[in-house]
């Protein structure tokens, strides 16, 4: 099985968090993984992307049209990434107006919560839920319980859960 | 599940690797993408089995001979920097080529093609031609990790310095990574004095030249650095593709997607200087077609001078920039004649970055470009070269260099009889680094220029590394604390205040005085110091006072809180033609309050701060 992801956003979104989950479970899964990830200035509010590519690979890149599954944190970065969707990708995409790709107010459903940076698992839930991604929910949690921050592990459970549960 | 196997960043396996191999002296000075390295070896420090010195040092030449020592003294070492960095480092590292080392000694460091967080994408691997230095390529984090005990060996059979080169796709690459133990190595600090080495006059060097030419042609042929060769199946005869780095990686994954795996010869330098001569013989002998691949000079392909080969000499491979998939297509596609690429849509720029909401270098720089509008504005490297922004920096060099630029430009103008307001800003971390000397230049020549130090109180851009003035060390040891107001002072600056910058009437009222002190008979440099935490630091942020901030409908729409102040929370409506807040990325610091010029942006209730510190994601 290969699978290569894109998690698009900008600085502070919590792009990262998200790109280390999705990692985390190929790992628990005893599956090769590599991803890319933006550090640096732009983490200050710019455009960042990571790339997560599952399975027999040696890169971490992924080309242009070659993404299966595409999670946009940031509408606006569509016209900057959506280059690298395969034709038949699965894009999810938060924001609240109707548009391209698998919508949700992710982070309407996380400031709910009390924390709009959450909106990275609302989404995560919302494409595990429709079986894009080359796990399933409950692999999801385990790592979401490995990599949170103690005090805020149910508060990200809770976050995955209502993308899952939409 | 395999707990050995961990999901590891590049730069956090490099840590495990230095960990693991028994490295007791690390050093270094953060800057992207190199930073992880250093702060997985502080993270991971109870692995070590043996004592284990790590320290953030103040700029990359102090940490390169921190490491140094450490080597002659018999002891495993590193020092870690950005590319960069070396340059700062240039001085000891060359004579290192010729004194060599004792203990196993890296020099780990991190090149940024592309450029993604550099001022220049320059290539280490030259650099270590140059040097005459032995550097290494890996491929993947893995491999990087693999390479570190490999490496030591090598430094410690021909007692030389040998630099690991990844780059920003190893160190901000994740994959899974095998952990392994450390083994103890056992040694004592067991410094030999021998002068004609370690104090090598001009009359020794001659011999120690000649025997740094004679190990690197015998590291040129050590077995387990040779390049890697995968067979293609003799449907492309005589054609081959060379790569290094994370190019071999895009290299791998682009034929494979292209149904190419497999049917032409493949080589992946592992180590591309020295490069083996009879590998180069061989190129020339086995083929008419070669393809050279590597970021971001053409290292191995100069020396490789293989007279049909193709890459960045002849055009074939793009000069400039990181050799991307997408990049490789296209090179690829023209060197085996393969049907052309679509033509990749015109690449557009997302966001750009900016300074966080309540950041204090944005009230700063918004209160400096408000009270000189015509002043020239030198700046340095840190999170404020964003202050590019909000107009209030006109040039970013390198480390340290606003200062002596500013001196510069006083010079300049003054001749001519009138000077400009010239004010440098330059960060607390920046200033240690390289200020300080610089700062001292500028008294001694007279210059009359306002320094403004933005002390956050850490090395932001970077993540949160320790300042001297903070009196904390590597993995929040306590030190002692040197203050940055003695050291202005003992430079020879008469005039030197402080100011929290979210106070503006102050802080501008301020920098009239060091405007009126610096054009004064007597004036000269004048330092303001701007003082507020980093915003990033929860700390802080639990620590100030905050309001609910709002917009109400006094706003005419005018723009200037949205592009003069240029905070993230404040965003323009283009619907309703007027400036709107958004409230979750606000933390209620007040800062653009003053900004409007008509009063709309005001506060509406006090909030408890802690409510608002999220959760916190390291970067």
């Amino acid at each position: 099985m290969k699978q290569q992801i894109i998690v698009s956003g900008i600085g502070g979104q919590g792009v990262l968090f998200l790109t280390r989950v999705i990692a985390q479970v190929a790992v628990n899964k005893g599956v090769a993984v590599l991803t890319s990830e933006t550090h640096g200035m732009a983490q200050r509010g710019g455009t960042v992307l990571s790339s997560i590519k599952v399975g027999d690979f040696s890169s971490p890149l992924i080309r242009a049209g070659q993404a299966d599954v595409g999670l946009l944190l940031w509408e606006a970065n569509l016209e900057v990434h959506s280059g690298l969707m395969k034709a038949e990708g699965k894009l999810f995409v938060s924001a609240q107006q109707s548009g391209e790709g698998e919508r949700i107010d992710a982070t309407g459903i996380a400031r709910e919560i009390g924390n709009p940076v959450l909106s990275n698992l609302v989404l995560l839930g919302l494409a595990v839920k429709q079986q894009a991604l080359f796990c399933t929910a409950e692999e999801c949690e385990v790592a979401i319980r490995q990599l949170a921050p103690p005090k805020f592990v149910e508060q990200n459970i809770e976050a995955f859960n209502r993308g899952l549960d939409r | 599940m395999d707990e050995t196997i961990k999901l590891l960043m590049g730069n956090e396996a490099m840590g495990q690797g230095l960990i693991e191999a028994g490295c007791q002296i690390a050093a270094a000075y953060p800057g992207t993408p190199s930073t992880e390295i250093l702060q997985a070896v502080i993270d991971n420090k109870e692995r070590a089995v043996e004592p284990l010195h790590v320290e953030w040092s103040l700029n990359e030449k102090i940490a390169f001979e921190v490491a140094l020592a450490g080597s002659y003294s018999g002891k495993r070492s590193v020092a870690v920097m950005k590319q960069v960095g070396l340059n700062v480092a240039a001085d000891p590292f060359m004579r290192t080529a010729y004194l060599g080392v004792k203990g196993g000694m890296l020099t780990i460091v991190a090149d940024d093609p592309g450029p993604h967080s550099s001022q220049n994408e320059q290539d280490t691997r030259l650099f270590c031609l140059q040097g005459r230095v032995p550097v290494l390529d890996p491929a993947s984090p893995a491999q990087a990790k693999e390479m570190i005990p490999a490496a030591f060996e090598l430094s410690e059979k021909y007692e030389m310095n040998i630099v690991l080169r990844p780059t920003t796709r190893i160190c901000h690459s994740r994959q899974n990574v095998a952990l392994g133990q450390a083994a103890p190595l056992q040694r004592s600090a067991d410094f030999q004095r021998d002068t004609g080495r370690w104090a090598a006059t001009p009359a020794f060097l001659p011999a120690l030249h000649r025997k740094l030419n004679a190990n690197l042609e015998k590291i040129a042929q050590e077995p387990a650095w040779q390049p890697l060769y995968s067979a293609g199946d003799g449907s492309r005869k005589r054609t081959a593709l060379v790569a290094s780095g994370i190019v071999y990686g895009n290299l791998v994954d682009l034929l494979d997607e292209l149904g190419l795996s497999g049917q032409v010869d493949l080589y992946q330098v592992l180590m591309p200087y020295p490069l083996n001569p009879d590998f180069s013989e061989k190129m020339k002998r086995d083929y008419d077609q070669v393809l050279v691949l590597e970021e971001t000079y053409p290292v191995i392909e100069l020396q490789m001078a293989h007279a049909q080969a193709q890459g960045k000499q002849t055009g074939a491979v793009p000069r400039e920039g990181e050799l991307t998939p997408d990049v490789l297509h296209q090179v690829l596609a023209d060197f085996l004649d393969l049907p052309q690429p679509a033509q990749p849509a015109q690449e557009r720029r997302g966001q750009r970055p900016s300074l966080c909401p309540g950041c204090p270098h944005r009230a700063a720089f918004y209160s400096i470009k408000k009270c000189f509008p015509k002043g020239i504005f030198p700046s340095d490297i840190g999170c404020y070269t964003l202050g590019l922004n909000l107009g209030a920096v006109d040039t970013v060099h390198c480390m340290g260099a606003c200062i002596s630029q500013g001196a510069g430009f006083y010079q300049a103008y003054q001749q001519d009889g009138d000077f400009p307001t010239i004010v440098v800003t330059i960060g607390d971390s920046t200033f240690f680094h390289a200020g300080v000397p610089a700062l001292i230049n500028a008294v001694v020549q007279q210059a009359r220029i306002i320094v403004v130090i933005l002390d956050n109180a850490t090395t932001a851009m970077t993540g949160g590394q320790p300042v001297p003035h903070m009196g904390v060390a590597a993995g929040n040891k306590p030190t002692k604390a040197i203050a940055i107001e003695p050291l202005v002072k003992a430079s020879g600056v008469d005039f030197l205040e402080s100011c929290d910058p979210y106070d503006s009437s102050q802080f501008e009222t301020l920098l009239k005085q060091a405007d009126d002190y610096i054009r004064s008979d007597e004036g000269g440099v004048a330092v303001l110091i701007s003082r507020h935490g980093c915003i990033m630091d929860p700390r802080v942020r639990k620590a100030q006072a905050a309001s609910v901030v709002k917009i109400n409908d006094k706003c005419v729409g005018c723009r200037k809180c949205t592009d003069a102040f240029e905070c993230p929370a404040l965003v323009f409506d283009d619907e309703s033609n007027l400036a709107v807040l958004d409230q979750d990325r606000c933390i209620g610091c007040g800062t653009c309050i003053p900004v409007c010029p008509v009063d709309a942006i005001v506060t509406v209730e006090e909030i408890d701060p802690v409510k608002t510190v999220g959760k916190e994601e390291s970067s």
